[in-house]
């Protein structure tokens, strides 16, 4: 069971990992602090593979990878949003970690309900209320990205493949 | 034919290049500070490993890394991560290292900022750097640590939004409060993707501190950069700052040229009075007269949003031969070691420290909550600052309200928030 924990609209780099948790010699440690005083409870029950249903721009503030870092350490799967913030969302897209853009999903689910989500496909399913949704595709050139694992990894493979142009 | 925007990445490209395109360019410096710079070296090492390169920066003298979010650390790990950091840097050579004040003020003051440079900084307010006509813009570590090793990054290039700014501030109103008024109108992610490009006679008027002020923000409604026309007066602010790799005359300006923008939005400043963005988001936009009277705890001047001379210039002249509240605790932070010695040089050090508050060395100060007045649960500030965030400067318990120099002095005198425009009536 992937459990959705509920999140509003704006929430910004200093709820994800407030500035005086970091830095910190090892970057995994930030998962047990992301989003602690936004949400205590999260921070406290949040379990392996859970899912952070957000509002519109999520994400939003400072460039600090740190908070990406702490989501991604946090053990959360992926992060399912009305919309993101820029830097944010390319932070997330670099590291290879996965967010959806779903605008049903932020006014539908509840906090609690049991979700599946298929990253490959998009495929967004509600097991407690029953409901299906598909997210929002990625622009050709993130796909690309994500799809290498992030960006580190699709610049190796740009530069293993003949069209070295680019990097 | 473009949007600055546009005609700024053609010039770049020697190619016509229009909003939505995803290009590669090569960066005229890379600019990272304390706490980022060590993800950012990791992130090189490992681009260059999977790349089978040499795992060092590709331009040196294009990076420039100020200390300032931390400065000097205020504990182990803080100091630890700051001479690995220094260890790179004398490692690599790296002739761009600084500790004397928040990084975009360096950037611009030291001349590292030209017309037309394309810049990515690992903080979100590189956007500042569209008062001099560049476009500056924020990216994680990841980016950062590519951009080291390779010089280059990709950008989808934005659409633009225009603002347009007519009219003349009245006494006691500035720069800060019209953007603050720019960033509640269009909402906090009203610009998110894109870039705001600010024009119009108020603008031209505008004095280069106060342009980065207005650019610095434009993250505030999630914009990618804040751009304005270089100018004569761009020029001028640049006599005998630029430093040897860069040649304004041969960056030339660059203007918008008949751009399609996504939208317009008119701003007349003759009316606006001063604003104060109330917790704990930037949308939650007041005039200064519904929040009046307010009790503070803590009041900052400082920051890369507004630390500058003039800024300072502003709040002495209302804090001159006055004291702040005993129980308001007021930090002033120049924003780099230039402004501090040229505000000494003008007694303005010598009227705050007078006045009673407390004057740190140039750096981000408290605005990250980690030193120099970290906040305590049920204290309320009021700052010069541009995130009114819930817990950043310390306490989630705390609330931050965001001001101008000029409201900040005056309120810090009464220690509650006061307009400006009264204290000089009286």
């Amino acid at each position: 069971m992937a459990k959705a924990w509920k999140f509003q609209n704006n929430i910004n780099t200093d709820q994800i990992i407030p500035g005086r948790y970091y830095p910190r010699e090892n970057v995994e440690e930030l998962g047990e602090f992301c989003l602690c005083e936004l949400h205590p409870k999260f921070a406290k029950e949040k379990q392996k593979g859970d899912i952070i249903v957000g509002g519109s721009n999520f994400g939003c503030g400072s460039s600090r990878e740190y908070a990406p870092i702490a989501l991604k350490y946090s053990g959360v799967k992926c992060i399912i949003a009305k919309s993101f913030a820029r830097i944010f969302y390319r932070n997330c897209i670099n590291l290879g970690f996965p967010i959806l853009v779903c605008k049903e999903c932020y006014d539908e689910i509840t906090e609690g309900d049991d979700i599946d989500v298929n990253l490959e496909s998009g495929e967004i399913k509600n097991n407690t209320s029953g409901k299906k949704y598909n997210a929002q595709p990625l622009p050709e050139f993130v796909l690309k990205i994500v799809d290498a694992g992030g960006m580190i990894n699709y610049l190796k493979e740009q530069a293993n493949s003949e069209n070295t142009n680019e990097v | 034919m473009g949007t600055l925007t546009e005609e700024i990445f053609s010039r770049k490209l020697g190619r016509e290049v229009k909003a939505g395109e995803i290009v590669w360019v090569e960066l005229d410096r890379i600019m990272s500070h304390d706490t980022m710079s060590w993800l950012a070296i990791e992130a090189m090492r490992k681009v260059s490993n999977e790349l089978g390169i040499e795992a060092k920066p590709k331009f040196p003298e294009r990076i420039v890394i100020p200390f300032d979010h931390i400065l000097p650390p205020a504990n182990i790990d803080q100091a630890k991560m700051q001479r690995n950091i220094m260890n790179f840097i004398k490692e690599h050579k790296l002739p761009h290292f600084f500790q004397e004040g928040v990084c975009h003020q360096i950037m611009i003051e030291k001349g590292f900022v030209q017309p037309g440079n394309i810049i990515i900084g690992s903080d979100s307010h590189t956007c500042s750097y569209g008062a001099l006509g560049a476009f500056g813009t924020g990216m994680g570590s990841t980016d950062v640590g590519i951009a080291y090793a390779t010089g280059r990054t990709w950008f989808r290039v934005p659409e633009s939004i225009l603002i347009n700014v007519t009219g003349e501030f009245q006494e006691g109103v500035y720069a800060k409060d019209l953007i603050l008024k720019i960033i509640a109108t269009l909402g906090v992610d009203g610009a998110t993707y894109k870039s705001l490009e600010f024009r119009g006679d108020a603008i031209t008027r505008m004095s280069i501190p106060e342009r980065i002020t207005l650019c610095n923000m434009a993250i505030e409604c999630g914009a990618k950069a804040g751009l304005i026309e270089a100018d004569e007066k761009t020029v001028e602010y640049l006599q005998g700052r630029t430093t040897e790799n860069v040649d304004i005359n041969n960056n030339g300006i660059i203007k918008a040229n008949n751009g399609n923008y996504e939208q317009t939005f008119n701003f007349n400043i003759s009316e606006l009075e001063p604003q104060i963005a109330c917790p704990h988001d930037l949308d939650n936009l007041k005039p200064i007269s519904e929040v009046e009277g307010l009790e503070l705890h803590q009041v900052f001047i400082g920051t890369c949003t507004n630390g500058r001379y003039e800024d300072l210039e502003i709040a002495a002249n209302i804090l001159r031969g006055k004291r702040v509240n005993r129980f308001t605790r007021t930090i002033v932070i120049p924003a780099s070691t230039e402004v501090f010695q040229k505000a000494n040089e003008s007694g303005f050090i010598k009227i705050f420290q007078d006045a009673g508050c407390i004057v740190c060395n140039p750096g981000c100060g408290p605005c990250i909550g980690r030193h120099q007045g970290t906040m305590a649960s049920g204290e309320v500030a009021l700052t010069t600052m541009n995130r009114n965030f819930k817990g950043r400067m310390g306490s989630p318990e705390a609330e931050i309200y965001l001001g101008s120099p000029a409201v900040c002095a005056a309120s810090a005198i009464e220690g509650k928030i006061t307009d400006p425009r009264k204290r000089r009536e009286e």
